[in-house]
């Protein structure tokens, strides 16, 4: 398989990554040799394997549902590009 | 051409943690912006998630409630998008292995005409734990919008019905079943206002007789039953009126507006998300043993199906009231309270979606704020039953009641409002009365029933309404033999 | 400058030969002369460190000194940092003043060792030769026109030229290892869930693990003893009882059992690592070893696995850096769906990139099955053939990468050249298992060769006491880069 231009501007689209014409076009070869090597695996027959999410088999610890935290908004806000009145801000959101 | 109504629902409850699914803050509501929002919740570069034990405990009551299967091993996904109210760029779900699948749900449909409100079964296809998002506020700012996430993390339980309504009401009678029974094993608030139980309405119209369903269009985040009801009517009207029109529905999201009645669309399917699900490395299967789910099941109330049969079997009340009086959980207690303190169901029944409903409403007070506690009502009802008050006395008590005038039987003694029982004195009292209006006298005696009737008020009046009607009715008749 | 150990550094200190801020002085000196042409820390902070120097000596006079005390680390800017610059290597992360301490940055907080600074490292992890890093290349120091390797490029180098004793670094598909190699240093990679990923910038979540990398075998395992440990913050923390990973360093190698995979002495393998590694296996042999032949016949598919599973992850990992919350916004947008993909384009790297776009794409859908899930199920087969080889071998040797350092610029325009330099130290990483690389030689260069050691699921003493015993037999590990400027 390979990917046209337009895959890898449907795929930067979708991780919202701008990406121009020729940009494509260079990501395009790049990714394509990628996706040669990825493909080797494509042919292991795989029937009856279950899939591997996990290096242990072990299953989710539960927290107890308790209130640990305390506000550090004021700390976490100093680090953030567009703040007001305590709120993140953005370009207006259009629904 | 005649058309039928396809409708499912998927309903969005916030789960009455303390804290939040994957992090320890706080889930409280109303908090300032951004102050219950820790290094967990804005997705800091680094964090990672650790799963509440109490949000998955509210599914397995859930689960239990329904009658649903359990998986025993579930697994959360990622659901990746862009939004500024979702930190991470994913929401963490559950998609291939939910929580819970199955399940039904039983409720009865009241009929648009007079006649017997009708039962309906309705399956449900799966519920699984996620994230809510934060919040994104528009109205403060000139051209940004403001992101709160306070509300980031709230554990949500998605419950998602089969495709098996037919019409808005039934619609709205499954999600106030639905409404009533995640309050009632305590798992959610219920509070609508602050959005924590959010319904999102699948809805699709049909030629009647034609077995594939028609195209849907969803209708997001409708938060009141009222709200529901006129989404989906509108939203069917619309959809019947394009169809004969010689349109086409095309799949879509559409949002509800209050103001105007109308729901517009949100995106259409061309620009639907590709969520890229995939298992969430950062989270382990969450595995249920077997001594957990007994243990919830142990620790579950009795639900509101089995409590209707009951008090159907032990206070012969109708189906319908039984179904009236398990509204709420808090409801059915008092009721069941009182009816105990009295032996008098049915009489309880009448006072508690009587009096006492009507005056709550008119107060905009809930069932458990009530002023007048369960006992009082019971020892109300009692003094009716002896005969020491009469339905009228039984209103006044009830009034010195709710204003915290003392108990039952102090108000009667204080106010004076004792039944009279001493027919000595009744009967002077009607001797005067006969007295006093002659005119009555002779016009029933030439036939007019309703003179007799007027006698009677007059009687009751000169008691100051304390005679017993019956009596009353019974030493007048004798007397104008 | 100090070639001593890390025991003989705590020995110094609690006996006051030295205190601790003299030491953490004698390497920030060494920093100052050297990080220009090496590039090897983004950010030092001498007040920061002293203070923590001090702070370590006022333990150290109280007599509350642990057994490393005092001694100072550097860590991979990929490890929060509570008040330091974390910037991951990235443009996206450049003005990133960390609000909370990782983990592993709070364990070695515990222990009283300061931080000289945090080193350079590629982009979010994603590189074989520290050549993605937004704040340039690290030079190796055995050679500066060569790649330190990657992404602890920055930790490698800066151990192998002293201008640290000890370094933290990250392990994906070889991120310690292959630095370690080559730049002639010993660092491991421990068993998935041992330490903390808390705090740990992510990059492929289910296989990243974070090691220490030192001079020698004896350093990392007491560095082991700090790093690991259960944190109730990360789920995928394993709940295990506390090991001193030193306990059997001295034991000796009679009867071990070494385990060559006849895959990992193939085709594409450099001829002058494969003589350095088989003259190592002859030094175990003599140590009292003996060797089986095993095979990892689906470790030829671990290239192409590792990478659908570690940049579906990473798409998603990343999707977090969008302008928003912290870090690098764009400054012209037209919207906000503008802002999210000129922030994206300008904030992340060319490589960055790439892993995330080949992510979203095997994601996508329709893809699903024929990627992501087909590359979980050769996952566990590459796994099931560790098991089975651990049936006959008590630990697996090879070497580490198939080749020296590369000069600079030599394959950073082809990634899958690039890719290929991992094709030894992925498996241990899709297995979970733990994995050390070790000097055994240098070429005729004199660029160093590293040895891999795989172990099976938590037997990090027992590598750690293969490669103390070849360390005592041989200096390779001891020798350090002259004639640095």
């Amino acid at each position: 398989m390979s990917l046209s231009p337009d895959d890898v501007k449907r795929i930067a689209r979708l991780a919202r990554i701008e990406i121009d014409d020729s940009q494509a076009l260079a990501s395009q070869s790049q990714l394509n040799t990628i996706f040669d090597l990825i493909a080797t695996m494509q042919a292991v027959d795989t029937q009856g394997i279950a899939p591997m999410a996990h290096a242990q088999e072990v299953y989710q610890r539960l927290r107890a549902d308790s209130v640990t935290e305390t506000d550090h908004h004021a700390a976490f806000q100093a680090i953030a590009p567009a703040v007001e009145n305590g709120l993140y801000l953005v370009p207006k959101v259009i629904e | 051409m005649k058309w039928e109504t396809v409708i499912g629902l998927e309903v969005h409850t916030q789960l009455a943690t303390q804290s939040k699914i994957f992090s320890g803050s706080s889930t409280a509501f109303g908090a300032s912006p951004n102050t219950q929002a820790s290094a967990v919740d804005i997705a800091l570069p680094g964090v990672l998630p650790v799963l509440n034990k109490g949000a998955v405990e509210c599914a397995i009551k859930f689960a239990l409630a329904i009658g649903a299967t359990l998986n025993r091993i579930n697994v959360f996904d990622r659901k990746n998008y862009f939004y500024p109210d979702l930190p991470k760029g994913y929401q963490i779900s559950q998609l291939a292995k939910p929580i819970v699948e199955g399940g039904v749900l039983t409720f009865l449909v009241p009929s648009t005409g007079s006649g017997q409100p009708e039962e309906r079964v309705i399956n449900l296809t799966r519920a699984h734990m996620e994230e809510d998002a934060g919040k994104s506020l528009h109205e403060d700012f000139q051209g940004v919008t403001g992101i709160d996430l306070n509300r980031a993390g709230t554990p949500l339980l998605e419950i998602v019905s089969e495709p098996e309504m037919r019409s808005s009401a039934e619609a709205v009678a499954y999600a106030r079943a639905l409404h009533t029974l995640v309050t009632w094993i305590g798992i959610c608030d219920g509070n609508m206002q602050e959005g924590s139980f959010r319904v999102d309405a699948n809805v699709s119209v049909r030629p009647v007789g034609q077995a594939e369903f028609g195209t849907r269009r969803e209708i997001k985040n409708l938060n009141s039953f009222r709200f529901l009801q006129q989404a989906i009517d509108y939203e069917v009207r619309w959809q019947i009126e394009t169809l004969e029109d010689g349109g086409r529905i095309e799949q879509a999201t559409v949002l509800f507006d209050p103001d105007t009645g109308e729901t517009r669309m949100m995106r259409s399917k061309e620009d639907a998300h590709d969520y890229r699900y995939f298992p969430d490395p950062d989270l382990l299967p969450v595995k249920l043993d077997e001594d957990w789910i007994e243990s919830v099941r142990a620790a579950l109330p009795e639900l509101p199906a089995a409590m209707q049969l009951r008090f159907q079997n032990d206070f012969g009340v109708s189906a319908y009231d039984a179904g009236l009086l398990t509204g709420s959980r808090a409801l059915a207690e008092y009721f069941e309270a009182a009816a105990r303190a009295c032996g008098q169901g049915k009489l309880v029944a009448n006072w508690v979606m009587g009096e006492l409903s009507a005056t709550l409403n008119k107060a905009e007070l809930d069932i458990m704020q009530s002023p007048v506690s369960s006992r009082q009502l019971g020892a109300l009802v009692a003094r009716i039953q002896d005969g020491t008050l009469s339905g009228k006395l039984a209103k006044q008590v009830f009034e010195g009641l709710w204003e915290g005038a003392g108990e039952v039987d102090a108000i009667i003694e204080a106010r004076g409002l004792k039944q009279m029982s001493d027919s000595g004195e009744l009967e002077k009292i009607i001797d005067d009365v006969l007295a006093a209006n002659q005119k009555s006298v002779e016009e029933f005696r030439s036939g007019k029933e309703k003179a007799f009737n007027a006698l009677i008020g007059q009687v009751m009046k000169a008691s100051k309404g304390k005679a017993n009607p019956a009596q009353v009715n019974d030493l007048l008749k004798a007397k104008l033999q | 400058m100090s070639d001593a150990s890390l025991s003989a550094l705590a020995a110094q200190l609690v006996a006051k030969q030295v205190s601790s801020r003299e030491l953490a002085q004698q390497y920030l000196d060494r920093i100052t002369a050297l990080n220009p042409s090496l590039n090897a820390f983004i950010t030092v902070d001498a007040d920061k460190t002293l203070t923590e120097a001090a702070a370590a000596d006022a333990l150290i006079a109280a007599g509350k000194a642990g057994p490393l005390t005092g001694v100072p680390i550097a860590h991979k800017d990929i490890f929060c940092t509570d008040g330091w610059l974390t910037t991951c290597g990235s443009k996206m992360l450049h003005n990133f003043i960390a609000p909370y301490d990782a983990h592993v940055i709070q364990r070695f907080k515990a222990a009283g060792m300061p931080s000289l600074g945090k080193t350079n490292m590629d982009e979010f992890a994603m590189g074989s030769s520290n050549e993605t890093s937004y704040f340039g290349a690290v030079k190796n120091p055995w050679n500066t026109a060569y790649v330190p390797g990657g992404s602890s490029g920055g930790a490698a180098a800066c151990v192998a030229a002293r201008m640290a004793p000890a370094a933290t670094g990250t392990d994906t598909g070889g991120s310690i290892r292959q630095p370690a190699a080559l730049c002639g240093i010993t660092g491991l990679k421990p068993t998935y869930g041992l330490v903390s990923r808390f705090g740990m910038i992510a990059f492929a979540s289910s296989l990243d693990q974070a090691g220490p990398m030192a001079p020698s075998a004896e350093d990392c395992a007491l560095l082991l003893n700090v790093m690991t440990g259960f944190d109730p913050n990360d789920s995928t923390s394993l709940e295990r009882e506390k090991e001193d990973y030193t306990r059997d360093l001295g034991k000796p190698l009679t009867g071990l059992r070494v385990g060559l995979p006849r895959e990992f002495f193939a085709e594409g393998l450099n001829n002058e690592v494969a003589a350095s590694v088989e003259a190592a296996v002859a030094e175990l042999k003599k140590l009292g070893a003996t060797t089986v032949e095993i095979s990892l016949a689906n470790s030829k598919l671990a290239i192409p696995v590792y990478y659908v599973l570690a940049p579906a992850e990473a798409s998603s990992n990343l999707s977090r850096f969008d302008g928003v919350r912290y870090g690098y916004r764009a400054p012209d947008y037209a919207n906000l769906d503008d802002m999210y993909c000129k922030t994206r384009a300008q904030g992340f790297g060319a490589e960055v990139k790439r892993r995330i776009m080949i992510g979203a794409y095997v994601l996508s859908h329709g893809y699903y099955d024929a990627y992501y899930l087909q590359a979980q199920k050769i996952r566990r087969l590459i796994a099931n053939d560790f098991t089975e080889a651990f049936k006959t071998c008590d630990v697996i040797l090879g070497p580490t990468a198939p080749g020296t350092a590369f000069k600079l610029g030599e394959k950073s325009e082809d990634p899958v050249e690039m890719y290929l330099n991992d094709l030894y130290t992925i498996p241990a990483n899709l297995a979970g298992l733990p994995g050390m690389s070790l000097p055994c030689g240098f070429d005729r260069q004199g660029l160093p060769i590293g040895l891999q050691l795989v172990g099976n699921y938590f037997s990090e003493a027992k590598m750690l006491n293969v490669a103390h015993q070849y360390q005592r037999a041989t200096d390779w590990h001891a020798r350090a880069p002259e004639g640095l400027k």
